[in-house]
């Protein structure tokens, strides 16, 4: 047998990679809860288009935003996750997502005026 | 307890004051922790579409009931966000301490809400009630 790393084998330079696949399986949550986003601001979107009223149409255009916000706490989380040993959530990820979500809501209300 | 009230609510908002004491857990057990977070914020905005969808396509329902349905939907989102900040705070907080997980009556809470919603709904099919 000649030398090289063993699959497998644990080197200085890069960790073992996780058998759990934790990292891939947490960015994928990520991924699914900006997607759940997007169904709600699609709902308002084609509530807007269907009767263009000033306050629906205002209201579809916060959901976007909200979406857009937890786009980039998703993405900025994402780049945690690509570390060999990521870190924990940091509050810009925690208020980030708290803050999308109760956007929402209060487009939800916008939408029932 | 509102004392311990008021120091969880501010790591809500300075989780890195976490990492103050204890000693850091297994990664993984964080992303595990992290995922939970993420799966109650997904419950929170499927009760926001769920809210904005019944106040949009139950049209036929009356104003009142619609909107209370809305409202009641809405507020469980809200609860939901709150709940999931909260407690993966907890959670972290605990792993750090190497304490018990927290118990929560949360998840019954929310089931016992989705189960008679469920009735709700099966009962107003049954009887014929919707659209009257």
């Amino acid at each position: 047998m000649t030398g090289g790393p063993t699959p497998g084998a644990p080197s200085a330079a890069e960790p073992p990679r996780d058998p759990g696949a934790q990292p891939e399986r947490t960015w994928l949550a990520w991924r699914r809860t900006t997607l759940t986003c997007a169904v709600s601001v699609a709902l308002t979107a084609r509530v807007a288009l269907e009767d263009p009223s000033s306050i629906a149409v205002v209201a579809a255009c916060l959901g976007a935003l909200a979406w857009v916000a937890l786009l980039l706490t998703a993405h900025r989380r994402i780049g945690g996750l690509a570390r060999s040993r990521p870190g924990t959530m940091g509050a810009a990820e925690t208020m980030g997502t708290l803050v999308c979500v109760l956007v929402l809501v209060g487009v939800g209300g916008m939408m029932l005026l | 307890m509102l004392d311990r009230i008021r120091v969880t609510v501010r790591l809500w908002f300075a989780p890195q004051r976490l990492r103050e004491e204890g000693t850091t857990p297994d990664y993984r057990f964080s992303l595990a922790n992290e995922r939970t977070f993420l799966a109650w914020i997904r419950t929170a905005l499927a009760l926001v579409a769920g809210g904005i969808a019944v106040d949009q396509f139950l049209t036929d329902l009356r104003w009142g009931v619609r909107t209370g349905i809305a409202i009641v939907l809405l507020a469980g989102a809200v609860l939901c966000a709150f709940r999931a900040v909260n407690h993966w705070v907890r959670c972290e907080r605990a792993m750090r301490r190497g304490e018990d997980l927290p118990a929560s009556r949360f998840p019954v809470v929310l089931a016992s809400g989705t189960a008679f919603a469920a009735l709700l709904v099966i009962a107003v099919v049954v009887l014929g009630l919707a659209g009257r």
